[in-house]
């Protein structure tokens, strides 16, 4: 299980390197239910920590994700755009969003680590 | 009271049960100064033969497009409707229900407006459409919206032979937004250049076929520009029929089109409600504005039908929606499906040349009429002739004389737009021989 | 099983429903199966007779339409026979209760549709010369008087085409008088709109160039005013507010929020979806509100359509009035006319056109038929009727729901989803089972600040032997919660003509027309 921090909008990062992998968490991805599409970012657009990254619709809702640090996105997941369920089936895998060049790592330091974002999630019942 | 089912005995055991004395004790959270108990200055109620009266008068007190010649157009076109389209709607079934949000219990509904959009692409020569929006002058307004959000540029250049509403509509709709609209001068001879004003800011291009003067013209070249420089271009069409006969939009490189269904299924009715068609290419979908039905499965395997792409509108995305709008045009939608399922391929397309030949006819007479000038070389069933004289008159002059003549321009555009002496003339398949002498024979003598 | 089937000499019904039986065609009795008319397209029949068009030189300049357009044809009969059928596969307000909160489902008296179809009016183009119309522009004009009566405002715009579009014709007019007070864009940025709003509020904002900002709810359901007094500055340019709101609860501190919005140089904008409850008893204008959009196809009877048309007038204060869309109706010593360019406006100064023509006027007229067949005191009584009946729906289903407020509700009540806690049955599911006992459900989610809302708004129309069915129904539907059928509640609804829809497949691969040789959705895989 690879180094994942979180945030309390239910973002997640995963550190590689300069390279940030971002996506939603399976707790998000259980609340909104079938994800049915997802609006990637453009590869080259830079993100400040906090900006909107993204936004995931299910048949009920749509939610924006914003980006749990701050970084020029590098690539994106196309196969979101053929296949947007992976988000529900593969969260923290197969359904990452887009990968960013970090600007600013120490950004890391103010999110929940794995422990940290479980005791958040249960204690939102 | 008629509508209300409650008895007095019932009033009072529902009082009862709940507890309170009167209804007056329901209403305590209404503060005394926001009570109203003075005398409004309105009748007290009536029985149904009062009001049949009363409105009856009212109606009594026009003279109608049936009651004589009539050649006005303009957005809005005298056709026969069938009879059966209106028992249809007005079945109780379709009439008293709902936004299908609870689809196992709207599938008529649902499969009503699923033809419709289909039956929208298929005239219009588009991939997808949706289920119908106000009118064609917000369509065309939500098309503009849709263009900046696909193009993510801010410029809308507007044809000069856009219908006046059209643009208006428009204008107003993106003044608070940051849209910058580039209109163009009233193109009364159909031979305006747009290619020229694209630029990179350019969302889209605006243009109507056949046009407010009745100009029909081969769009490929202009969307060709449009798509060179990156912008899209809109289609408005105002009369629906038109799509019968000449070339639609989709075929001439059009990424969205607008238009206003009123001349299929739907009375003149003074203006409204009518029905706004809206269809693009289907790259586009999830940024058009209005309702959608789509086609899906349920529990047992069977197909059905439901509203989808929801998650654009205003309910969920509220200020990120694609627009503010709730409503569709349902039942003018349904109106305007039967009557072109009754019209059919055939149907459709006779009608559509019907028209055609009587507005060819028209226009050759009155060509021979001395004081008048038939303006577009191509037409549908309607056209702008120049009079030696202002149209207004013309038209108030024949209008004591039961006939009604046609639009002047100026209605639209204004009196200070220098289109005094234009009168907009439209014909459908109900324009008999006699109607024709009359308007010809009349403006004779007018303008002698 | 595709769509597509031409050949129906061997039809393929599909498996037979759930509670169904077995057929050869599919159909269930009364309830008939029906294709789509592309399917059933007859080619070489027609529907109308039409002359055909005269042979002879076109002045289509070139551009006929000649490949084939693809529309299907069939005769009247098998027409009247396909949407005849379709029909029967709807609900509607004809047929039963409805209590979907904040719609307004009242029953759609047939005398609007005749008086609409009147020649005199049916066949009136909208822009004949005025002196040919003074009956028509008499109605308009006739209706505006009614609806600045009941409210108490001195102006009203007719033109906008629904609800939503009414509220985008307030917030205009707020803007507008912004943009002219202060010599130019304002600079007052932010719209305060109710955390229990509907979703065209935030949306309308927007278009006009504001964003929103949210005030929260108190415990009681209502504006928390010092919440509000709190976010007021010279940046508010307005407040939008629900009267009653969308909890079904009159805003006690109207007048209070109005004197506070004014006093910084806002305006009030006031959604009428709820004017049901009011009408005849309170005066909007009393609680110093500047504008507010009236649904007619709510508070007024005009048919819903299966999603439309409507029509949202906008009553407007002396402070808006000045800004109100073309087109208006004057009435003069001549007559009747038409203001229908800002040029024509005298000292007005119109924020524009928002649609084409004048309005809605097939709504106007059956909106007005409906006013004058109640009349004053009968408009009075509907408010009365309709709260007493949400009241009595309350008071009967409280003991075994949970009502999400106490005290009285007005034309609608709340109820929200404690009474299914730990029972595993959802909102949604408890909804569908309704559906099985003949009702259409009640308004589900909404509001927002309510955890799974169920609004019930029965309106006025709906008899006491009508209510009490449906609270014997409802009262029902909980026992079997509390016992624990949490499955049978999941499987609803099993004796519709189709059963739950797969609406995540519907957006992932969206389907929106017919096409032809392709097969559309298949069945369970």
């Amino acid at each position: 299980m690879a180094d994942r921090k979180y945030t309390e909008d239910h973002e997640w990062v995963e550190v590689d390197g300069e390279t940030g992998m971002i996506g939603i968490s399976d707790y998000a991805q259980e609340q909104l239910g079938d994800v049915v599409f997802v609006e990637l970012p453009d590869v080259g657009k830079m993100l400040d920590r906090g900006d909107e990254a993204a936004v995931v619709e299910s048949v009920k809702a749509a939610a924006e994700v914003y980006a749990p640090v701050g970084g020029e996105v590098i690539e994106v997941n196309d196969a979101l755009n053929g296949d947007p369920s992976l988000v529900n089936t593969d969260a923290f895998g197969d359904g990452w969003f887009a990968k960013l060049r970090l600007t600013d790592p120490s950004e890391l330091d103010e999110l929940m680590d794995e422990a940290a974002y479980k005791t958040f999630c249960e204690g939102l019942g | 009271m008629r509508y209300l089912p409650l008895t007095e005995n019932d009033r009072l055991e529902m009082l009862s049960a709940i507890g309170v004395g009167s209804v007056d004790d329901l209403f305590v959270d209404v503060p005394g100064d926001a009570r109203f108990d003075g005398t409004f200055e309105l009748s007290d109620h009536m029985a149904e033969y009062e009001v049949e009266a009363k409105i009856g008068a009212m109606a009594a007190r026009n003279v109608t497009t049936a009651d004589g010649p009539s050649f006005l157009g303009a957005g809005a076109y005298r056709h026969h409707v069938p009879a059966a389209v209106d028992h249809l709607v007005q079945r109780g079934e379709f009439l008293t229900s709902y936004t299908p949000y609870q689809p196992e219990i709207s599938q008529g509904t649902l499969q009503a407006l699923f033809e419709f959009q289909t039956m929208v692409a298929l005239i219009t020569g588009m991939e997808v459409a949706n289920a119908s929006m106000y009118d064609g002058a917000t369509s065309c307004a939500e098309a503009v919206l849709m263009a900046q959000r696909v193009t993510r540029r801010s410029k809308a250049i507007l044809s000069g032979g856009l219908h006046p509403h059209y643009r208006e509509a428009t204008e107003t709709q993106s003044r608070y937004l940051d849209i910058a609209i580039d209109a163009h001068a009233p193109d009364l001879d159909g031979t305006e250049e747009l290619s020229g004003a694209i630029d990179e800011d350019t969302a889209c291009v605006v243009v109507q076929n056949p046009d407010v003067f009745g100009h029909v013209r081969d769009l490929a070249p202009l969307a060709e520009a449009c798509h060179a420089a990156g912008a899209l271009l809109v289609v408005a069409v105002t009369e629906a029929v038109s799509l019968g006969a000449i070339r639609p939009p989709g075929e001439m490189g059009a990424d969205i089109v607008v238009a206003e269904g009123q001349s299929l299924g739907n009375a003149q009715g003074f203006g409204g409600p009518y029905v706004g068609l809206f269809a693009a290419r289907e790259k586009y979908v999830r940024h058009m504005p209005g309702r959608l039905a789509g086609e899906t499965v349920d529990e047992d395997g069977r197909r059905g039908w439901v509203l989808t792409l929801s998650t654009r509108e205003q309910h969920i995305r509220r200020e990120k929606a694609t627009s503010n709008i709730c409503t569709n045009s349902g039942l003018c939608a349904l109106a305007f499906t039967i009557h072109l399922a009754l019209l059919g391929e055939g149907g459709f397309r006779d009608l559509a040349l019907l028209n055609h030949a009587r507005a060819v006819e028209l226009a050759t007479r009155l060509e021979a009429v001395a004081g008048v000038e038939v303006l577009p070389q191509a037409f549908f069933n309607e056209f702008a002739v120049r009079l030696d004289g202002a149209a207004q008159d013309a038209v108030d002059a024949l209008a004591a004389r039961g006939i009604l003549a046609g639009v002047p321009a100026a209605r639209l555009f204004g009196r200070d737009a220098g289109l005094d002496d234009i009168l907009l003339v439209a014909v459908s398949e109900l324009t008999g021989a006699s109607d024709m002498d009359a308007l010809c024979d009349g403006l004779s003598e007018v303008l002698a | 099983m595709s769509g597509h089937s031409k050949d129906l000499s061997r039809p393929a019904p599909g498996p037979t429903p759930a509670g169904g039986v077995e057929t050869v065609l599919g159909h269930q009795g009364l309830r008939l199966e029906e294709p789509l008319l592309f399917e059933i397209d007859n080619p070489g029949a027609a529907g109308v007779d039409l002359p055909a068009p005269p042979a002879g030189a076109n002045r289509l300049g070139g551009l006929e339409r000649t490949a084939a357009i693809g529309l299907p044809s069939a005769s009247e009969p098998e027409i009247v026979r396909h949407f005849t059928r379709l029909s029967q596969k709807n609900y509607a307000i004809d047929m039963g209760t409805y209590p979907l909160g904040s719609c307004t489902m009242k029953h759609n008296p047939r005398l609007n549709e005749k008086m609409v179809r009147l020649p005199g009016f049916a066949n009136l183009h909208p822009l004949q010369p005025e002196s040919t119309v003074q009956g028509a522009l008499e109605l308009i004009d006739t209706l505006a008087h009614w609806l600045k009566e009941l409210t108490g405002m001195p102006a009203v715009a007719m033109s906008p085409a629904a609800g939503a579009h009414g509220e985008l014709c307030g917030v205009m007019a707020i803007r507008a008088a912004l943009d002219d007070r202060e010599g130019g864009p304002t600079t007052r940025r932010r719209i305060l709109v109710p955390d229990s709003a509907h979703g065209t509020n935030p949306a309308t904002a927007a278009v006009c160039g504001f964003a929103v900002d949210a005030i929260p709810s108190d415990a009681r359901g209502r504006v928390d005013v010092k919440a509000f007094a709190d976010k007021l500055d010279e940046d508010v340019a307005g407040i939008m507010i629900t009267n009653p709101n969308t909890c079904g609860l009159f805003e006690n501190d109207m007048i209070e929020i109005a004197r506070l919005i004014h006093d910084v140089g806002g305006y009030f904008y006031c959604d009428g979806a709820n004017f049901n409850a009011i009408v005849g008893r309170v005066r909007p204008g009393d609680l110093g509100i500047d504008c507010m959009h009236i649904n007619l196809h709510k508070t007024f009877s005009t048919p819903h359509g299966g999603g439309g048309p409507g029509a949202g007038p906008v009553v407007l204060s002396d402070a808006l009035a000045p800004f109100a869309p073309t087109p208006w109706v004057v009435h003069g010593p001549d007559g009747y006319g038409l203001v229908e360019h800002a040029a024509d406006a005298g000292d007005a100064r119109p924020f524009g056109r928002l649609k084409g023509f004048h309005g809605q006027m097939g709504m106007f007229i059956r909106a007005y038929a409906y006013m004058l067949s109640h009349g004053r005191d009968g408009l009075r009584q509907v408010a009365s009727d309709a709260v007493l009946n949400a009241n009595y729906v309350m008071s009967e289903l409280s003991d075994v729901m949970t009502a999400a407020f106490d005290g009285p509700c007005m034309h609608e009540c709340l109820f929200d989803d404690r009474f299914l806690k730990d029972s595993g049955v959802t909102t949604l599911d408890f909804a569908k089972a309704m559906i099985d006992e003949g009702y259409h459900p009640m308004t589900m989610y909404f509001p927002l600040v309510v955890h799974g809302a169920m609004l019930i708004e029965p309106t006025e129309t709906e008899s006491k032997r009508e209510l009490d069915n449906f609270i014997t129904v409802v009262r029902a539907l909980v026992a079997r919660v509390q016992a624990g059928e949490s499955n049978a509640f999941a499987s609803a609804p099993r004796l519709t003509p189709r059963r739950r829809l797969d609406e995540t497949a519907a957006a992932r691969r969206p389907v929106l027309r017919w096409t032809p040789d392709i097969p559309t959705a298949e069945a369970a895989e």
